[in-house]
């Protein structure tokens, strides 16, 4: 099984744990499993529109995966997902 | 609200790198243990990717969280959160902080002034997405920041 890792700023949606593992085909339909067993983190990674927040990244062992089949990309068995918050600020 | 506390070692770490990182602002993770209070046992800085405005803003990039949440896994540690450097400016947060500041997550600003360490204050957001200030001690229980 493919698994997930879950930011840590978002444990707190996913009793916390810190991984979910799944079956799940590609990474749009992880990410959706991932939110069917933790509801409360659904509106954290999508938006109104189903989409995958743009704010967040998602990567696939050390890849971004803009760079493959974006939320298309297959999972294979022992792959490892990443959830990326975007991680900036200064004193602007 | 939990009390953020760092190791002697942990913060002075933290300051020699916000200090050599001036004018700039510098930028990092930091690590612990999270019970009744926050224990931050180890910081690891991370090259701030903002090469327009490094003196204003800083970027963490994506590859590098990625490793800092692989690093607590395997050092069976908290990521805690993350800390940045204020140049010449007060250790508070600005809208920035605020825009791009994630639930459950301590956020460390230090101010260094003239190239010196001024202040140092943690925060981490409310139920309302606004900032709370966390106190701040060293491991011998001084308040190092009270703003």
């Amino acid at each position: 099984m493919a698994k997930v890792i879950i930011p840590t700023p978002l444990r707190k949606f996913t009793d916390n744990q810190a991984s979910f593992e799944t079956n799940s085909e590609n990474v749009y339909e992880a990410i959706k499993a991932l939110s069917g067993a933790f509801p409360e983190i659904q509106k954290h990674v999508f938006d109104e529109q189903g989409q995958i927040r743009n704010f967040l990244r998602i990567y696939l062992g050390d890849e971004d995966i803009n760079v493959l089949d974006k939320e298309k990309t297959s999972l294979k068995a022992d792959d490892v997902l990443s959830i990326i918050p975007a991680i900036a600020g200064g004193k602007n | 609200m939990k009390e953020v506390r760092f190791t002697d070692q942990a913060i002075e770490e933290m300051h020699k790198h916000l200090v050599a990182s001036y004018p700039h602002e510098g930028c990092g993770f930091f690590y612990g243990k999270i019970g009744d209070r926050k224990e931050v046992v180890e910081i690891r800085e991370v090259e701030n990717q903002n090469k327009t405005n490094p003196e204003r803003i800083f970027e963490i990039a994506p590859i590098d969280y990625v490793k800092a949440e692989r690093y607590a896994i395997e050092n069976d540690l908290d990521l805690i959160g993350v800390y940045h450097s204020h140049p010449d400016h007060p250790a508070v947060p600005s809208p920035t902080d605020l825009k791009f500041a994630q639930p459950n997550f301590s956020y460390v600003i230090v101010s260094i002034v003239k190239g010196e360490v001024a202040a140092t204050s943690s925060w981490t957001l409310n139920e309302s997405n606004k900032f709370i200030q966390e106190p701040v001690f060293d491991n011998v229980e001084k308040q190092i920041t009270n703003l």
